[in-house]
């Protein structure tokens, strides 16, 4: 019986396939919408966590200014000097490194090629506390720092610019006035809403003040990076940093910070939550469409129920009992929304790759999802094919026949 | 099912078939005892509303009588639940109606093979049904049609060989020829009288045409619900 139902019902969908194909449309479109718009999605979110982990996680900043992002505030305050680096390493026990930072565009050439490139003079201890990794070559060392050595190390973009395909360790490198060794390439970390991190040049502070910028004063350190260690809650840190550098600028008590401090990990939790509720907000939209979509199934169904129930007394007519008719119609449900939703869920697979590679986010197929969406979309069409069938074989063969 | 001759095939008695309730109830069966015989070819006539139709179908497990006995070779059929009378349609009954009710963009042979394929029937056997009922109504040719593709004449054949597929022992006919030309309508009277006579089919035609009724053996009249007349003729045939 089971199996009379199939074939027929098959049958049934090859002599229909116009009507099968728009019931499939309906289906397949909502749920391809629905995956795809949470996958990608998912993917954004995971994209701007990945970034700021790559800032560092216990990444804490020392920056010139009142507050973070407001850039008249910062004007004519004084920025750091060495000594405040070395002197926030020495004092406060939470803090597991310590780097003075120093940062300028410059115009730099190698060979034919030219471009104008932002240059950081700093310590060796910055490439820790940044999470920077080495992908050839060397870093530069205490020793390089304190002779002032004219060594650099390159990000990929700066690579990719300037030296192309060459191999770019030990190539000279002009930067502002001064000759540079490049001694090393750093690990690309990519870009993503943050800008490109990979476009930056990293030397010892040393050679930065004496070669290419001249020392002008002792307030010359634009901000300083400080990685709090395992464990050490960051408002704490925050807190003592902030005691420590008041005394040093000599802030009265009436007196705002004339510096802020930017904690990446708070800044990790609102993006990361802020995505979230994106994420959310397409689910919503892919839930409409999967709703719009159901509607469509529904009004080819209804359209074709005057034509179905026709059928239907024929079936009855002819001698097919109630159950048989409506296991047809099942099966006939069944199938149509199971081929719309798988290929929904291959056109979400590809949807997904493509515009995930476009707007460069990570894609990770999401079985939960799928799974979601396919039941959610194969309950809606089997619901709205079932669901007049019911009421059609319940009827008089006799009055299902006069259906016109 | 007995074949016993003492048995009719077809008996009511004073069945009744009530459309609506109450006030708008509407009595389209008054009260109808009627004994039909194996090998009968019969005509029920009568005008538009005289509740021919309603007993064709009543007679033919399509539609429930309110009240009064109906046996079917002995069966009490008034007593059956949905899926006995289905069965009962499935293995003895074959309908032919005015409007042919032909599965659309169906091809004939599959029209005439869907009756087999709730039987059970293989595949092969099916096959070879079809082609034998197709052939037997004079339409070789037109196996892979589909009804938008034949005349009214030929989708009516296409109905009989349908009905006619699973041997059935009574056939019922709703108006068959009530949308063909008289042409037509010679060939498929002479279709039903040939399949009464060779095959042994019970036949039972509601018409309101009285040259369509002349094929038959016997007339049954039916007014206001009720049998106004009951006629065996002594040769059928126009």
């Amino acid at each position: 019986m089971i199996w009379n139902a199939f074939v027929i019902a098959l049958r049934e969908i090859s002599r229909n396939m116009t009507r099968a194909f728009l019931t499939v449309l309906g289906i397949f479109i909502g749920a391809a919408a629905i995956i795809t718009m949470v996958t990608l999605g998912q993917g954004a979110t995971l994209a701007v966590k990945a970034q700021i982990s790559s800032l560092g996680n216990n990444l804490l900043t020392l920056r010139p200014g009142a507050g973070f992002g407001s850039r008249g505030a910062s004007a004519g305050v004084p920025h750091f000097t060495e000594k405040d680096a070395v002197v926030i390493g020495e004092q406060i026990a939470g803090v597991a490194a310590v780097a003075p930072v120093r940062n300028a565009s410059l115009s730099t050439i190698h060979l034919q090629n030219a471009r104008v490139s932002v240059v950081t003079g700093t310590t060796p201890a910055y490439f820790e506390i940044n999470k920077w990794k080495l992908a050839e070559g060397r870093l530069f060392t205490s020793a390089d720092l304190r002779s002032g050595a004219a060594v650099c190390v390159i990000g990929n973009t700066v690579r990719k610019e300037l030296f192309g395909s060459e191999n770019p360790i030990g190539a000279k490198l002009r930067i502002g006035k001064a000759s540079c060794e490049v001694i090393g390439l750093l690990v690309a970390k990519g870009q993503a809403g943050m800008g490109d991190q990979d476009d930056t040049i990293i030397l010892p502070l040393s050679a930065l003040q004496r070669r290419m910028v001249g020392k002008t004063s002792s307030h010359d350190i634009s901000q300083i990076s400080i990685s709090a260690k395992d464990g050490v809650d960051s408002n704490a840190l925050i807190t003592e940093i902030t005691a420590v550098m008041r005394q040093r600028r000599n802030l009265q008590r009436n007196e705002d910070n004339n510096f802020n401090i930017f904690d990446t990990r708070q800044i990790a939790e609102t993006l990361g939550s802020t995505t979230q509720l994106m994420t959310l907000l397409l689910a919503a939209v892919a839930g409409v469409s999967l709703l719009v979509g159901g509607i469509g199934i529904m009004n080819i169904m209804l359209v074709s129920v005057t034509e179905r129930t026709r059928e239907i007394g024929i079936r009855l007519a002819i001698g097919a009992t109630a159950r048989e008719v409506l296991l047809q119609f099942l099966v006939e449900a069944v199938t149509l929304s199971c081929v719309g939703g798988v290929v929904g869920i291959l056109l979400a697979f590809g949807l997904c790759a493509g515009l995930a590679r476009l707007i460069q986010v990570p894609f990770n197929f999401n079985l939960q999802i799928n799974v979601v969406a396919f039941v959610f979309a194969a309950a809606v069409g089997v619901l709205f094919g079932y669901a007049p069938a019911r009421r059609a074989a319940r009827l008089n063969p006799i009055d299902a026949l006069r259906n016109e | 099912m007995s074949d016993s001759p003492t048995v009719p095939l077809i008996e009511l008695n004073g069945l009744t078939k009530t459309y609506g309730i109450g006030d708008a109830a509407f009595q389209a069966l008054k009260g109808i005892d009627l004994t039909i015989q194996r090998r009968e070819f019969v005509a029920i006539m009568g005008a538009s509303g005289s509740g021919k139709s309603t007993l064709m179908n009543v007679l033919g497990c399509l539609d429930t009588p309110t009240a009064g006995t109906y046996r079917y070779e002995g069966i009490a059929v008034q007593d059956l639940s949905t899926d006995e009378r289905s069965l009962l349609r499935r293995y003895a009954l074959g309908f032919v109606f005015q409007g042919f009710n032909l599965l659309p963009r169906t091809t004939s042979l599959d029209n005439v093979e869907l009756p087999l394929l709730y039987r059970g029937v293989s595949r092969k056997e099916r096959r070879e049904k079809a082609v034998a009922a197709l052939t037997s109504v004079g339409l070789p040719t037109k196996m892979d049609s589909t009804p938008a593709e034949l005349s009214g004449g030929q989708q009516q054949r296409v109905a009989i060989a349908r009905a006619i597929v699973t041997e059935p022992s009574t056939l019922f006919a709703d108006e068959p020829t009530g949308n063909l030309d008289s042409v037509t309508t010679g060939d498929v009277m002479e279709l039903l009288k040939r399949l009464n006579e060779e095959r042994g089919i019970t036949v039972l035609v509601v018409t309101h045409d009285d040259h369509v009724a002349t094929y038959a053996r016997r007339i049954v009249v039916i007014k206001d619900g009720l049998i106004e007349s009951d006629v065996s003729q002594s040769q059928g045939g126009a």
